[in-house]
């Protein structure tokens, strides 16, 4: 089973690598394997193939890991809360990768790395919950009491984020696409012009990301589990 | 529900009661506004600055007179080893409503002395909507103090409480922070009252969901 998800995420990846980064991209009229050039994002269309996936990834790893977080405050077992942390902390990773991803397809499109459009404060806000969530779970010495306080602090810091993707950019103009200025309004979710191949390509990628995400959990989670039964035995 | 009421009313009273015993934390919170405010006096000296900078200096000493002040209610149960005292004779909902007023009071009295002392201070801070301005204050202040007691709780428990505390509450006060000196730039500028409705709306809501969620955790954080 785990090869199973190991080989398919790497299959998808590569396919995802391959196709996005190869099939040109023509103006005009184009055939179904080839990429419509869109004005102002030009070949700097490739990276919705890389940044969007890996932030879905990213928001799929956080709810999981707050959704293990109330089933630890639920039923008191210490497997929750290894999940949740196990949940995070790939979390954090993927989170990292959105980030710079981000800030490269920023510096090409926006001219600097870094805006502090609504988009950006809500990214690096999200890294900020998840350090002081670390930071919160290396200040408590016992098993019980950290997994409750740290899955409480992950609920509280967790209603704020759609503060941040549904609220603020709306409030605040910005540069990403959904922000108050952003006349098509359509809300985070980018409404591109994407051809059928950019979807197969889009979607592929997604479902790849997804595997990657369940596959880096599995291992960390059985890392964590025998960890934690090391320490017991002690 | 009239118990809650009753207890949770104890509860404050215990608070202000030993608050006013040794008057640790206000004395200390002024002392902390005066600072902060006389190092920007000093750091500006004469300087003409954009209105937007008061704007954001302000609530920067409002966030951090919170984040060194609003943590003591339950730091300083668990130093004085008085926690189970209050676990025995109140339900956990009574003590976080009693220390929710408790903090809110604090903070909205340290936010209060901060912008008249802003407005006396600095001849170039002209607010033109004092309607949005004091709206602004009060709404946020109580979300900023609402926001800290259930986080307070968390850190009361945790072995460095000093430093942690504004780590955690930061990230979960940026909506706060950054709706409030919005909605004070607006006021600066003398925008109309209805203009500034939508901050008004961000901070009533995230007000009303942190408590909401308080209630729903502080029973797992407050009893070990």
């Amino acid at each position: 089973m785990h090869y199973l998800f190991k080989a398919a995420s790497a299959v998808i990846i590569t396919f995802v690598i391959i196709a996005g980064i190869g099939i040109p991209m023509v103006q005009g009229n184009h055939g179904f394997f080839e990429f419509p050039f869109i004005p102002g994002l030009e070949e700097k269309a490739r990276n919705i193939f890389f940044h969007v996936p890996i932030a879905w990834a990213t928001t799929l790893a956080f709810i999981m890991s707050m959704i293990y977080g109330i089933q630890y405050l639920r039923k008191q077992d210490i497997e929750y809360d290894l999940r949740s942390v196990s949940s995070a902390g790939i979390g954090m990773i993927l989170c990292v990768l959105a980030t710079v991803t981000g800030a490269v397809w920023a510096k090409f499109n926006w001219g600097a790395f870094w805006n502090w459009d609504p988009r950006e404060v809500s990214i690096f806000i999200l890294l900020l919950i998840y350090g002081a969530y670390f930071v919160l779970r290396s200040a408590i010495d016992e098993d019980g009491k950290r997994a409750k306080l740290s899955s409480a602090y992950s609920i509280i810091a967790g209603i704020t984020v759609p503060f941040f993707i549904f609220v603020m950019p709306r409030l605040m103009g910005g540069l990403h696409p959904g922000s108050a200025g952003d006349e098509s309004g359509k809300g985070p979710v980018l409404e591109l012009k994407m051809s059928g191949m950019m979807l197969v390509v889009f979607f592929s990628s997604l479902i790849g990301f997804t595997i990657l995400y369940f596959w880096m959990y599995s291992v960390k989670l059985r890392a964590n589990r025998i960890e934690h039964q090391l320490k017991s035995q002690e | 529900m009239r118990a809650i009421g009753l207890s949770s009313y104890y509860v404050l009273v215990k608070e202000i009661a030993s608050e006013l015993r040794t008057r640790y934390a206000l004395n200390a919170l002024l002392m902390f506004v005066v600072t902060t405010l006389s190092v920007i006096v000093f750091s500006l000296g004469s300087e003409h600055v954009p209105y937007e900078i008061y704007c954001g200096t302000l609530w920067v000493i409002i966030f951090f007179s919170a984040m060194s002040g609003l943590s003591r209610t339950f730091v300083t149960e668990e130093e004085r080893g008085t926690t189970l005292l209050l676990q025995l004779i109140t339900s956990s909902n009574s003590v976080l409503l009693g220390k929710l007023f408790y903090n809110v009071i604090l903070n909205f009295a340290i936010t209060l002395i901060t912008a008249i002392a802003y407005l006396i201070l600095f001849n170039d801070f002209v607010v033109r909507t004092y309607s949005i301005f004091w709206l602004t204050l009060l709404l946020g202040s109580v979300g900023l103090a609402s926001a800290s007691t259930i986080l307070a709780a968390i850190v009361a428990k945790a072995n460095s409480k000093g430093t942690l505390f504004p780590v955690l509450a930061f990230p979960v006060l940026v909506p706060i922070l950054l709706t409030a000196i919005k909605a004070t730039i607006l006021s600066v500028e003398g925008g109309m009252f209805n203009e500034a409705f939508p901050d008004f709306q961000v901070l009533i809501s995230f007000t009303i969901v942190i408590i909401a969620v308080s209630f729903l955790l502080f029973d797992f954080v407050w009893k070990d």
